[in-house]
């Protein structure tokens, strides 16, 4: 068997499932490239700004609005509606999530929210976002 | 090297079919496509045998030119099965055009069939399929109820941004339901207001389920020949002036700016090649999958001003009567939506600009513009239309 590679160096794993791993123990990173330092969202082997190598895994503020709303409407009796964001991070980027702790009809279009990650028992860790309340707004 | 500009009207359609538009219960997506294939064939006065280029796509098979290529009995020299979603059949029109100019072939064939209404094997498991076949691990986990809540994320963002109310998205849909009832061949012809759609049956906030596209059963076609050879066939050729495709992103947390689609090149460069404006066109059809998408279109291909789409259409102004026609047929809103819907809006363009609209005709129409949607507010495909006498 012949391998086309031009390493023979191990590689390591891929970005998706290290962002996971990070979920998962409860950290929630994005990327931020080292070339021209804009940060990017959702995690990739490249720079989607300026085509650089793996822009570096790196924590946000955690902060950022909400972006585009919708309440995706669902039977009580098969949990009720909910909520569909996406959320603009203060670092630029976007990202689709779900704002918890507040009926779904209250959710709008720029309510400041903080980044909270979920790992339900056994599954993989999401981040979910809760709004900003009082003076830490 | 050919330019664009010396494709502008090289190629003409000079064959369209639909057939078992709404519901065809017992039948499979391949049924339907060969027989809206042959009736296109025939429309053109041609035969099979002389088809010698296939453009296709299917929502659920990959390799779907293969089956449809031996099912049809082809042996085309010229293929291409690129799948965009819902603006594929659209997007085939300008690689047909530059493979019928070189020669590589004489006679596209462009089709597509589903059966997703009635077929046993629907959009439930699809949509499942699709988690493990095509993943968005970064969208899924949230259980977005798509492609709904997709474009009612777009339309929060527009309503936001430009004061656009739900009112003016109800006009789209009854603007599209007035067509309908002047179209035998829509599925839905019964009366719909204002106030139904507002009162309708909320889905993703803010649309409901009159602001989303049908699901149907149906299938298109339609033969694609250089324009010299069209002048000698049986239907009033009508030649491809412009067309472009432009993709910016799939997921809707990847798009740019969600009040803004990738729609805003491909009709930019689509106007280019045929060297025409928005004033110019006399008949729009625009691939509404819901409501909001016609606004967006609107904006992005030049008819209005930015966060003007639904000032635009206040006042049954896209209804028969209205200032500009918009989705004569009834569109994916009242008439057919089998999954992908660009190939029917390109028809309709052609069955105006030949004068085959009935009721609904637009008198005099000379021009018409086709615009083809994918994914979610994902691949845009834009067609500019005219009669001999526009080239």
């Amino acid at each position: 068997m012949t391998h086309s590679s031009t390493t023979s160096k191990p590689i390591g794993t891929g970005v998706l499932a290290r962002h996971q791993a990070e979920l998962d123990a409860g950290r929630f990173l994005i990327q931020r490239c080292g070339a021209c330092q804009r940060a990017v969202y959702f995690p990739r082997v490249l720079c989607p700004h300026c085509g650089a190598e793996e822009p570096a895994l790196v924590a946000p503020a955690g902060t950022g609005a909400v972006y585009a709303v919708t309440t995706v409407r669902r039977k009580p009796e098969a949990g009720g509606d909910y909520n569909v964001s996406i959320v603009e991070l203060d670092e630029g980027v976007r990202l689709m999530s779900r704002v918890e702790g507040m009926p779904p009809a209250d959710v709008r279009i720029g309510l400041r929210v903080r980044a909270r990650v979920v790992v339900p028992p056994g599954g993989s860790g999401i981040v979910v976002f809760d709004a900003i309340t009082g003076d830490a707004a | 090297m050919t330019t664009l500009k010396q494709l502008r009207g090289s190629a003409a359609i000079a064959g369209v079919a639909t057939y078992g538009c709404g519901e065809s219960p017992g039948h499979t997506d391949m049924e339907l496509l060969a027989e809206a294939a042959r009736r296109a064939v025939s429309d053109a006065g041609l035969a099979m045998k002389d088809i010698d280029g296939l453009c296709t796509a299917s929502a659920s098979a990959t390799m779907w030119a293969m089956p449809v290529v031996e099912y049809l009995g082809l042996r085309p020299s010229y293929i291409d099965s690129t799948m965009l979603g819902g603006s594929s059949f659209i997007a085939h029109l300008l690689p047909a055009m530059q493979a019928l100019a070189s020669g590589q072939c004489n006679a596209v064939l462009v089709c597509y069939g589903s059966a997703q209404r009635t077929a046993t094997f629907g959009r439930r498991e699809v949509v499942a399929s699709r988690r493990y076949l095509d993943p968005q691990p970064y969208e899924t986990p949230y259980e977005p109820m798509q492609p709904l809540s997709a474009y009612a994320l777009a339309a929060s963002r527009h309503m936001h941004e430009f004061g656009t109310t739900r009112c003016d998205l109800a006009e789209v849909a009854v603007a599209a339901r007035a067509w309908a009832r002047l179209n035998p061949e829509a599925f839905m012809r019964d009366p719909l207001s204002i106030d139904d759609v507002l009162g309708a049956r909320m889905v993703c906030d803010p649309l409901t389920v009159r602001d989303s596209c049908l699901v149907t059963d149906g299938a298109g076609a339609f033969v694609l020949v250089r324009a010299d050879r069209a002048r000698d066939l049986p239907r009033e050729p009508v030649h491809v002036l412009g067309t472009a495709t432009a993709v910016w992103n799939r997921q809707i947390s990847s798009m740019h700016d969600l009040t803004t689609t990738a729609a805003r090149d491909s009709g930019r460069a689509a106007f280019a090649m045929a060297g025409l404006a928005p004033s110019d066109i006399d008949v729009v059809e625009l691939y509404d999958a819901f409501t909001i998408n016609v606004l967006l279109f609107l904006e992005d291909l030049g008819f209005c001003a930015k966060g003007e789409g639904g000032a635009f259409v206040r006042g049954g102004a896209i209804a028969p009567g209205g200032r500009l026609p918009v989705n004569t047929n009834g569109g994916g809103l009242s008439c057919v939506h089998p999954g992908m819907y660009g190939i029917f809006a390109l028809i309709e363009a052609v069955r105006q600009l030949r004068g085959e609209g009935g009721d609904r005709q637009v008198a005099g129409a000379r021009t018409a513009l086709a615009h083809g949607n994918g994914g979610t507010l994902s691949s845009q495909a834009t067609a500019v239309l005219g009669l001999a006498q526009t080239l």
